[in-house]
């Protein structure tokens, strides 16, 4: 699937992706929803290329202070998968899973809450690749998640890194989830492109 | 008082005092200020990837340690920099994430560094000072007319290098 490239995927390729976006992250918000015992929403995917300048827009600007949460992948796919929150809204997440154990006051975090986002990560992106897995057939074994709180730019240059060493756009699978509190939180799928023909040929679209 | 021009990731730019010149958060990526303290004149570069002789679709100038540098250098002196007066002062080049497996961004930082430091090397411009490496990202903020080199990073004081 090498002959593949980003610049000319057709629609019905990101259709396929969108789908697969929607219901990992179908799966993932329903984990959450479960771990901190309230109501959440999610939006439909939506699949972006995009040029590396728009990365940092993306998501309230290059300085915006996020809590990113890394996967890498492996198995019958390669690439990683990022699940990304702005500060605040990790702060109320941790509060909703753990009440009373941080500060809410205080935008810093303490390792006790560090490793509570490192496993909230750790179990929504589990449910999301999960459901990737069984819908593809495909075996994918998420990593150790790791964590970094800072600025969006600066996280984002990872996955930027990754699609720039093939070419000059990133493809993005984004879905933003909503609770009461309006909680806004992105999963960014990133297979390698050699991984996207797998995805999409396990389900029958390139051949 | 003038403007702060802003430099995007894969991108540069030169810069004409009493502008400056900026990127916002540096993760892995390098930046890169060269500047002529004599005339002021200089510029910033953001690149992405250190070589762009290990990679087959290469044609994105900025992207890359080497043709980033020295395209930023070409502008510098078009713009009227002196070549043998130039200077730079280099940030960024953190590791984001303690593991990554993927063979392509294995201390994908450290040799972004490495290779923007052999570049201004063999292109004979000094170094005056860096900030690069550790786990964190920046922004940073250049002055043309006085060198200054301003970086910023999440729950750390600003600092001038």
């Amino acid at each position: 699937m090498s002959n593949l490239s980003l610049e000319k995927m057709s629609n019905e390729y990101y259709d396929v992706l969108k789908e697969l976006g929607n219901i990992g992250a179908g799966n993932a918000t329903t984990a959450l929803a479960q771990m901190i015992g309230s109501k959440v929403d999610m939006t439909v995917p939506q699949v972006k290329l995009l040029e590396f300048y728009e990365l940092g827009g993306l998501m309230g600007g290059e300085e915006q202070i996020m809590a990113g949460i890394s996967l890498s992948v492996e198995g019958d796919i390669t690439g990683s998968i990022m699940f990304l929150l702005k500060q605040e809204a990790a702060k109320h997440l941790i509060n909703q899973l753990m009440p009373g154990m941080g500060d809410p006051e205080s935008l810093d975090f303490s390792e006790m809450e560090l490793s509570a986002l490192r496993e909230l990560g750790n179990i929504i992106a589990g449910a999301y690749l999960n459901s990737l897995a069984s819908l593809t057939n495909l075996l994918i074994y998420p990593s150790v998640p790791d964590l970094a709180i800072d600025m969006a730019g600066a996280i984002l240059s990872i996955p930027a890194i990754q699609f720039g060493t093939i070419g000059d756009h990133i493809l993005l699978i984004q879905t933003q989830f909503i609770d009461d509190e309006c909680i806004e939180g992105y999963f960014i799928l990133l297979p390698d492109l050699d991984s996207y023909g797998k995805i999409l040929g396990s389900l029958g679209i390139v051949t | 008082m003038g403007e702060v021009i802003k430099v995007g990731m894969a991108d540069l730019n030169i810069c004409i005092p009493p502008n400056k010149i900026t990127t916002l958060g540096l993760g892995s990526c390098v930046g890169i200020a060269i500047r002529d303290p004599q005339s002021g004149i200089g510029g910033l570069a953001h690149i992405m990837l250190p070589d762009s002789q290990a990679i087959r679709n290469n044609s994105n100038i900025p992207k890359f340690a080497d043709t980033g540098i020295e395209d930023l250098v070409k502008k510098i002196v078009a713009r009227g920099g002196n070549r043998s007066r130039l200077v730079s002062k280099i940030a960024g080049g953190a590791q984001m994430f303690g593991m990554q497996t993927n063979t392509d961004l294995v201390r994908i930082g450290e040799r972004n560094v490495e290779a923007s430091k052999k570049k201004l090397k063999e292109m004979r411009i000094p170094i005056l000072a860096e900030d690069c490496g550790l786990n964190y990202g920046r922004t940073v903020i250049f002055d043309p007319a006085t060198g200054d080199f301003v970086i910023r990073a999440v729950g750390k004081s600003e600092k001038t290098i």
